[in-house]
């Protein structure tokens, strides 16, 4: 098979969306499941948690074609490398998949990576044959300790989970770009589509985003507007933009003005 | 015998396996992952794990998150 132009290989797999999408949050499961039809996505993430004995057997996996999307399991609410890692290993049991977003939460508040456990986290994970790809902070030195380790792919963070922030800081989401070689998504912070074009545009791989699609008033709306975002970011950063310039630049020609 | 089960105490049948206790409970084994004193029970050994009395099993599946 060839590759087809432009794709997104992260484990050995290949994609052709560039946006992925958290499952949290939705008001409804057919909501979940046609707000993931309009953002294009191919990979989804879930939360592994204990299955609730008292209610309605109905689950989310019930709405979702488990043909049409990968599952990448999270480690969310895991506070140490020891339970991301338990998470992992109850991921891949139920989902028979190598796939795990893994984070490390350091504190409730900010729900910032305790970097020095996520790289705890990711060594094990590793070496048990998982496709890793870590939330981690922005920050390039952490992101090549990821990839040294063998992450399949490094997300920094825009912004803290589900402000809506935006790319805080563009300049060191470049600096990381600059110096790993595996794919860098950008995970958490997103608030809208300009958001995530504006990663697109700094030359990520790929934008993972949960809540600005979920909490917007029209969710479906929100998940092709930032279908067209990534799509449009990305096609701007491959275009290559002008360079900034301080002073006008007349875009009409100077002869043959009348006299 | 008295097991934990997702961090409750409940009653089971002597003996019962991991499958049957799944099926008791109206689970679909294909979408869980069963963790037997905080070691993973493979699939395959559902059926030829027996539990004991004081076991703690938690039984987990993929919900929405982000």
């Amino acid at each position: 098979m060839t590759q087809s132009a432009d794709t997104l290989i992260i484990g050995g797999r290949e994609f052709t969306s560039r946006l992925m999408v958290g499952t949290g949050k939705y008001a409804s499961f057919e909501q979940t499941a046609r707000a993931l039809e309009m953002s294009g996505a191919q990979i989804i993430t879930v939360a592994v948690r204990r299955v609730n004995l008292d209610r309605s057997k109905e689950s989310l996996l019930d709405y979702i074609d488990l043909k049409k999307y990968t599952l990448l399991p999270n480690t969310a609410g895991c506070y140490t490398a020891d339970d991301a890692v338990r998470t992992c290993r109850l991921a891949r049991e139920a989902g028979m998949s190598d796939f795990v977003k893994l984070e490390v939460l350091g504190d409730e508040k900010t729900l910032f990576p305790d970097n020095e456990e996520l790289l705890k986290a990711a060594k094990i994970l590793v070496a048990e044959g998982f496709t890793v790809l870590p939330y981690c902070s922005d920050d390039v030195i952490v992101c090549k300790k990821l990839e040294d380790l063998g992450c399949a792919a490094v997300m920094p963070l825009g912004a803290p989970i589900g402000s809506g922030l935006g790319i805080r800081n563009p300049y060191n989401i470049r600096i990381i770009l600059e110096n790993v070689s595996v794919p860098v998504i950008v995970d958490a912070g997103v608030g809208s589509a300009s958001d995530a074009a504006i990663a697109m545009e700094l030359g990520c791989a790929g934008v993972l985003m949960n809540t600005a699609i979920a909490g917007a008033q029209d969710p479906i709306a929100m998940a092709e507007a930032m279908k067209l975002a990534v799509i449009a970011g990305r096609l701007s950063y491959k275009a290559g933009r002008i360079p900034r310039k301080l002073y006008a630049n007349a875009s009409s020609p100077l002869d043959g003005m009348i006299g | 015998m008295r097991i934990v089960l997702n961090g409750d105490s409940v009653e089971t049948a002597d003996g019962c396996t991991v499958g049957e206790l799944l099926q008791q409970l109206g689970i679909s084994r294909e979408r869980v992952a069963v963790e037997l004193n905080a070691d993973i029970v493979p699939k395959v050994d559902y059926d030829r794990r027996p539990l004991s009395d004081g076991d703690k099993i938690e039984i987990v599946h993929f919900v929405g998150g982000g």
